[in-house]
């Protein structure tokens, strides 16, 4: 192993000469320059986001943050990170994600602990995924760790690992790992033809972040967003015992589905919507038939057969680690069961009503014209 | 405790950093070489990252060659770049298994425009064979998608899955063993399916939610229903029209119906030669319907509630013309096994459910065009009202009164030059 490592290590010196490597002196601070370039930098150090190789103290300007709930992904810790230009700032939205300026980063380090119930001892970083706000849209830049932890190299293609882990309810766990390529980014990342941000809405901001104090006013206070109200929409916290069911699992679905699962989204074809905003039962899978499940609809008949999970595909989906039946499709190869117990209540606790939910046609038009 | 992981990640780099034009170098550096028109991928080494790797980083309109060989993937592969050409050796000859497959919806996934797959296999992915989504002017030519177990529950749902795309063209495609429909296309505009062939799966093709679509050329054969043309409520695009099928051989479609029950596609009786179900001004004609044991051609209503206000469960202007029919409905399959049981054990090969009206509410004008061979058997089995009610069962061999719809122009499509 380590003669091999030492062999890639002299091909890359030799590859990276031979092609015109990078500038060698350190970075001060964030480099636009990189930032904005066409293509991604080799290594995430590059950019100069960190003021260590590890890339856990954040440079002057770059900011700390985290989520009401995140998006579950194997279990990995994730450490998140905002860097908006000098002087420049996101613009506010109530209902999507903040409108960044051009030369923003946001960047989101995927780590493991050996043992998950303590996710200090010993934690180590797998993957680092750079969004940047280039002058034509987003950009997504997967970098993948080396096992010293200090540097991550970009990585287009992605990759995958096995990771062995006691897991939050002190089960031993083998986890094989997917590190997304740059194009299963854009499928989950997809808004119409364009490229976006799934974290930073406020529903999914505020509240008070790694620094203490709420993210609001917090990256107000920093100059980072411009034109918040007082009035900020807030996600419930999916493990708040004391908050709905319903409230919980809708934060959860927004959360963990509706990236694809929207009008606009990689799902949409399926007409099956989960964002926040959504109403409409069917659109939500209530006695919805599923339209390109195939395998993936199990026994089922119905997405959510209200009152009966065991019988919903929607559980089915969830319950699987099956590639072509497990839902979400990316970024999970366990299960979430404290997701998929949300989920079971949820729709446990509708009503066992068919004939509501349907409606008949307002009018069947002739077919003569 | 972690594996691989940074091998991956050094050896993309290398590929990355050396892949002539297509250099990470700094910003720093304003030389821009011209994109490379085409490469080729090497068959040495680790293929998959190597595939990844340029199908990621292609210039819009590269073509990249796939070699000989065959080759074994963990992962769905995609496809982000306009104009890309992706060019096997041939069907026989460049194939990818996915049978290893842990990761992904699909083999293949395609999101982008003007983009041409062509010359080579895939087998045994976990979900859909080649899915392209919102990706216009796509061609799918001399490909061969397939589940080499045969006809499998197990199987991927679709083998070719355009959807929400305008201008596609499907031709000189094999599908084998997909578990809904081989060549399906969803939810787009402007079609062409032809010199096409589908068997063993449970739908050949299928044109769903669709605007547009000329089907010809094509043998279905050994599926559970050779050609289906349906609209489905609750779907962002409901309402399709306007398809003609024809020239086609639709034979032998016995095979076992192997779809996992909630799909639509589970309803269609093994047997059934064409089915058009709740769309709208559809063209059946000059084809060839053999040899399939439940029927013909089946026109029906959409059968089960929805939530759709848009939607119009009917089908409307059919026109079924100069079709020839040889031995189908010799051994009617499910809900029409029963009903033949009724009226001697056999039936006709065209037949119409006769819903022409919602409960109690008015009947409206289908407008079915049967206009075969005046020896072609007919059945209306006079259901007159959806939800279907099996008491209200009254067959009559009488062809509906009805005035042929004119049939839609030729579709042309944006990118196709023959």
């Amino acid at each position: 192993m380590t003669a091999l490592k030492g062999r890639l290590a002299i091909l890359l010196a030799v590859a990276l000469a031979a092609c015109g490597g990078p500038a060698e002196e350190a970075p001060t601070g964030p480099r636009l320059d990189l930032i904005l370039a066409d293509r991604a930098a080799p290594n995430l150090s590059d950019y100069g986001l960190f003021k260590d190789a590890a890339a856990t103290e954040p440079a002057e300007g770059v900011a700390a943050y985290d989520l009401i709930n995140p998006l579950f992904t194997d279990h990995a810790l994730k450490h998140r990170f905002v860097y908006v230009p000098e002087g420049e700032a996101a613009a506010y939205s109530g209902s999507d994600v903040f409108e960044f300026p051009v030369g923003t980063v946001l960047a989101k380090t995927f780590a493991f602990a050996p043992d998950l119930r303590a996710p200090e001892a010993g934690q180590y970083k797998v993957e680092t995924r750079l969004l940047i706000r280039k002058a034509d849209g987003w950009a997504a830049y997967p970098y993948v760790w080396n096992a010293e932890g200090t540097e991550a190299a970009y990585a287009p293609a992605g990759g995958a690992q096995s990771i062995d882990v006691i897991d939050p309810a002190g089960d031993t766990l083998t986890i094989d790992y997917a590190i997304p390529n740059r194009n299963q980014c854009k499928t989950c990342h997809q808004a119409g033809e364009d490229l976006v941000p799934i974290g930073p809405k406020a529903r999914h901001l505020n509240h008070a972040g790694p620094y203490g104090v709420n993210q609001i006013a917090d990256w107000t206070a920093r100059g980072l967003l411009d034109g918040a109200p007082d009035i900020v929409p807030a996600d419930a916290p999916v493990g708040d015992q004391s908050l709905p069911l319903e409230a919980r699992t809708r934060a959860y679905l927004e959360i963990n589905c509706a990236h694809c699962h929207k009008a606009d989204g990689s799902a949409s074809n399926t007409g099956l919507w989960l964002d926040a905003a959504e109403t409409r039962p069917v659109r939500l899978g209530v006695l919805k038939h599923p339209t390109a499940a195939g395998r993936g609809s199990g026994d089922g008949i119905y997405v959510i057969a209200p009152g009966d999970a065991d019988a919903s595909i929607f559980v089915y989906r969830m319950a699987s680690a099956e590639a072509g039946i497990a839902m979400p499709e990316l970024g999970r190869s366990i299960i979430d069961e404290d997701g998929l117990e949300l989920v079971r209540a949820w729709i446990d606790g509708m009503a066992h009503n068919v004939e509501n939910e349907v409606n008949t046609p307002q009018a069947l038009r002739a077919g003569r014209d | 405790m972690i594996r691989m992981g940074w091998i991956v990640g050094a050896s993309a780099l290398v590929l990355a950093a050396c892949g002539g034009s297509e250099s990470d170098a700094p910003a720093s550096d304003t030389a821009v070489a011209p994109p490379i028109a085409e490469i080729t991928v090497g068959a040495e080494g680790d293929f998959q990252t190597a595939l990844l790797t340029a199908l990621i980083e292609a210039p819009e309109g590269q073509t990249i060659n796939l070699p000989e060989g065959a080759f074994e993937l963990t992962t769905g592969l995609s496809l982000d770049v306009d104009g890309v050409t992706l060019l096997g050796a041939g069907q026989d000859k460049t194939v990818l298994s996915f049978a290893g497959q842990t990761g992904a919806g699909e083999g293949l996934l395609v999101t982008s425009d003007d983009v041409t797959l062509a010359g080579f296999t895939l087998q045994d992915t976990k979900g859909d064979g080649i899915k392209s989504k919102g990706a216009d002017r796509i061609v799918y030519r001399d490909l061969t998608v397939e589940w080499t177990g045969g006809p499998d529950e197990g199987n991927g749902a679709y083998g070719v899955y355009p959807v929400e795309s305008t201008d596609v063209l499907v031709e000189r495609v094999t599908v084998r063993g997909a578990s809904d429909a081989g060549i399906y296309v969803g939810q787009s505009r402007n079609i062409i399916v032809r010199d096409s062939l589908a068997e063993y799966n449970v739908a050949g093709v299928e044109i769903e939610n669709s605007i547009g679509a000329d089907v010809y050329g094509n043998t279905m054969r050994h599926n559970a229903g050779g050609m289906l043309v349906f609209d489905l409520p609750d779907l962002p695009m409901v309402g399709g029209h306007s398809t003609r099928i024809f020239n086609n051989e639709i034979v032998d479609n016995n095979t076992r119906n192997f779809a996992p029950p909630g799909n639509i596609v589970a309803n269609v009786p093994s047997g059934t030669g064409v089915i058009i179900m709740a769309n709208e001004n559809v063209h059946v004609f000059e084809n060839q319907i053999r040899n399939n044991r439940t029927a013909g051609v089946l026109v029906t209503a959409y059968q089960d509630p929805f939530a759709d206000e848009n939607y119009n469960p009917l089908p409307r202007n059919v026109v079924l013309r100069a079709n020839a029919y040889e031995n189908n409905g010799y051994e009617p399959q499910g809900v029409l096994g029963d009903l033949s049981a009724l009226m001697g054990g056999a039936l006709p090969p065209v037949i119409w459910d006769g819903v022409d009206r919602w409960g109690e509410g008015e009947a409206v004008d289908v407008n079915l065009a049967v206009m075969e061979a005046e020896d072609v058997g007919f059945i209306n089995l006079g259901f007159g009202a959806y939800p279907l009610d099996p008491a209200a069962l009254a067959p009559s061999p009488t062809r509906p009164d009805a005035e042929a719809k004119a049939e839609p122009d030729p579709i042309t499509l944006a990118h196709d030059g023959a």
